[in-house]
């Protein structure tokens, strides 16, 4: 049995949690931790043998806002949103409850939330310095897109590939199943090879751009960021994510996420677009537009 | 079998003139790709749920121009001796890596042969002078009148593209939907251009998803005859629903918004109407067939033919980002108020 790591300093009531969670783990084939409300379940497969994780998935928990604890909270303009901006109240997603940053990084990410709704696109080479990449509808990146408030869709057919399409910004990205190349260069969702353990989908992310954001309470990372994310079907409608996240240049250790995709059931429910350039031109371009004759 | 039918729908469509006068092989002339395989040779593969299977990473790059060139009248084949030059010419009028057009145009011509899909420069492999199959002519049917609101819309339009090519745009939202990068060529009929001509099909059983590389969308179809999106529920990339008929995936896309760009052409999302068939062929080529109609646009139905080739699975297809590094944009904006201070306008023609 692998033990508790000294520094994690919880009730007890807690460490016995994670405990159960490391007896669960480390017997072959067993569930994971976001797995702990379900009982043992053997999937559907596809005609490879393979679980068969086809289906419309979201999650529900509010680690878009915050990955951590948060209260609900006012949103950055409410003299024009009122209501209509804030963020609901969620418990942490993060095993341990927070992220271990590096000193000068746990700045760096209390600056990125004060500043996470200025943009400022009028010098290329500070393109990216201001603002959540949500508000100017970049592409999220891993594992942000998978618990944004939006659903995303799993293709899973006889190919090397599993397609995932995600509604935000129209996001994809291609998991290439049992892949030896290394990523070619950068990308805003970043390399995906993925492999089977037991009914587990482990997919092995690197080549992420260092621009995109956890969350909109500036949680970040650097272009060194490696998540290694596992999709196990839990029940027929319920997948249990986890993903471990690692980047020296950040954080002072590697840390983990975990939680639930519930799979959609409505009929005939398709994704749809959210195509969002359109919704934040006006903030990023609109101070460039004529001012007179018009 | 469209393995079958694909031959004899060539056939039958082509000058037999042309094909009286072709000349023999073997003086070294490009490889007459007319000749298939014998069709017992290759039987179209299924997935393991019993669908045709199209999965691959596939290329629809070539320069044949989806409207026949003017001087070619209805010869819808090339002949062998006149394979090359007609290939050069498109290759020539397409490329950018010239110096024969003044500063102005070298500008223009900044995406060079580094950008250019090297497929791009070739015509089809049956030597068509059209993309456009029906009708025969290869042409664009003629357009109906415009409706007195089209015709002020189009005028909107077409000063919004001078002051965009005077390098005087007003504001972002009057240039185009790829300049903006909202969609670019993910949108539907698909058709060739410089670069990024990949698409990836992906299959699950009851979906077939087109991800096309620019920009980075998923056209998911369901197959299971679900109606369609509700019509006050439209979208970019429209709505689209497919079966398959024998060996080939039908699919029809409706739900277009209404924004200027979105269809081609500029049709009546009312009454547009787009059809597209994709036919596996051969192990690397897919016969991506489209028809395009509109009673409110075009005087008939149209219909082009573009093929498919599965690329090298060595050749990946990689992300491509738009609107996440749009400098352009805001250097179009810049250099467009710097010109307003200097007094610059836009030339009337």
């Amino acid at each position: 049995m692998r033990k508790v790591p000294r520094r994690v300093m919880v009730p007890a009531s807690v460490l016995v949690l994670i405990a159960v969670f490391w007896l669960a783990r480390s017997s072959e084939g067993q569930s994971p931790r976001g797995s702990g409300q379900f009982p043992a379940y053997r999937p559907p497969r596809t005609m490879d043998g393979h679980p068969d994780l086809n289906g419309i998935w979201q999650a529900f928990v509010t680690a878009n806002w915050d990955l951590q604890d948060h209260e609900a909270q006012a949103g950055p303009f409410p003299e024009l949103m009122g209501a209509y901006g804030a963020g609901p109240a969620g418990q942490s997603i993060v095993e341990g409850g927070e992220i271990p940053y590096q000193p000068w990084a746990l700045a760096k990410k209390k600056e990125n939330y004060s500043q996470r709704a200025k943009v400022d696109v009028t010098n290329d080479g500070k393109w990216h310095d201001l603002g959540d990449p949500e508000l100017k509808c970049y592409m999220p990146g891993v594992p942000r897109a998978a618990y944004m408030p939006f659903p995303f869709q799993i293709v899973q057919g006889s190919s090397p590939y599993i397609l995932i399409a995600y509604e935000f910004a129209s996001a994809t990205r291609t998991i290439r199943m049992n892949w030896k190349d290394e990523a070619p260069i950068d990308a805003w969702m970043g390399w995906s090879r993925g492999r089977w353990e037991g009914d587990t989908l482990v997919v092995d992310v690197t080549g992420l751009r260092g621009e995109t954001w956890f969350d909109r309470a500036g949680d970040f990372h650097s272009s060194a960021l490696h998540v290694v994310e596992r999709y196990t079907p839990v029940s027929p409608y319920h997948l249990a994510y986890e993903a471990t996240i690692e980047d020296p240049n950040v954080f002072t250790r590697p840390w983990k996420i975990s939680f639930v995709l519930y799979r959609r059931m409505e009929k005939n429910l398709q994704l749809l677009e959210f195509k969002c350039v359109p919704f934040t031109e006006e903030l990023l371009y609109g101070a460039m537009r004529k001012r007179s004759g018009r | 079998m469209k393995w079958i039918a694909f031959p004899v729908t060539f056939f039958v469509t082509v000058s037999w003139t042309a094909l009286a006068g072709q000349a023999p092989a073997g003086t070294g002339k490009p490889k007459p790709a007319k000749t298939p395989p014998p069709a017992r040779a290759w039987t179209a593969p299924r997935t393991p749920w019993g669908d045709p299977d199209l999965q691959g990473v596939w290329n629809d790059a070539t320069s044949t121009p989806l409207q026949r060139p003017g001087g070619i009248g209805d010869q819808q084949v090339l002949r062998d001796e006149e394979v090359a030059g007609f290939q050069d010419d498109l290759a020539y009028n397409l490329t950018r890596d010239r110096r024969d057009g003044g500063p102005e145009v070298d500008v223009n011509r900044a995406y060079n042969e580094h950008w250019m899909d090297a497929r791009r420069l070739k015509i089809t492999a049956d030597h068509r002078t059209s993309l456009i199959i029906d009708p025969p002519d290869g042409r664009i049917p003629p357009t109906v009148p415009l409706t007195p609101e089209k015709q002020k819309a189009r005028a909107a339009r077409a000063a919004a593209v001078a002051r965009f090519n005077a390098g005087l745009p007003n504001e972002h939202q009057e240039m185009s939907l790829p300049v903006r990068c909202i969609i670019r060529t993910d949108s539907p009929p698909y058709l060739p251009t410089i670069y990024n001509n990949d698409f990836q099909i992906f299959q699950s059983p009851g979906y077939v998803v087109i991800g096309p590389e620019m920009i980075h969308s998923a056209r998911i179809i369901p197959l299971d005859s679900r109606p369609h999106l509700g019509p006050t529920l439209r979208q970019w990339l429209g709505d689209t629903r497919g079966r398959f008929e024998g060996q080939t995936l039908v699919i029809e896309t409706t739900n277009f918004r209404s924004d200027e760009g979105v269809i081609f052409g500029d049709a009546n999302p009312a009454t547009y109407r787009i059809t597209e068939r994709f036919t596996r062929v051969a192990a690397d080529a897919i016969d991506y067939e489209f028809t395009v109609e509109d009673p409110m646009t075009w005087t008939r139905p149209w219909t082009a033919r573009i093929p498919w080739t599965k690329i090298d699975p060595a050749e990946q297809m990689y992300e491509y980002a738009c609107h996440e590094d749009n400098y352009d944009i805001v250097h179009l904006l810049a250099g467009a108020r710097t010109r307003e201070k200097n007094g610059e306008t836009v030339p009337q023609k």
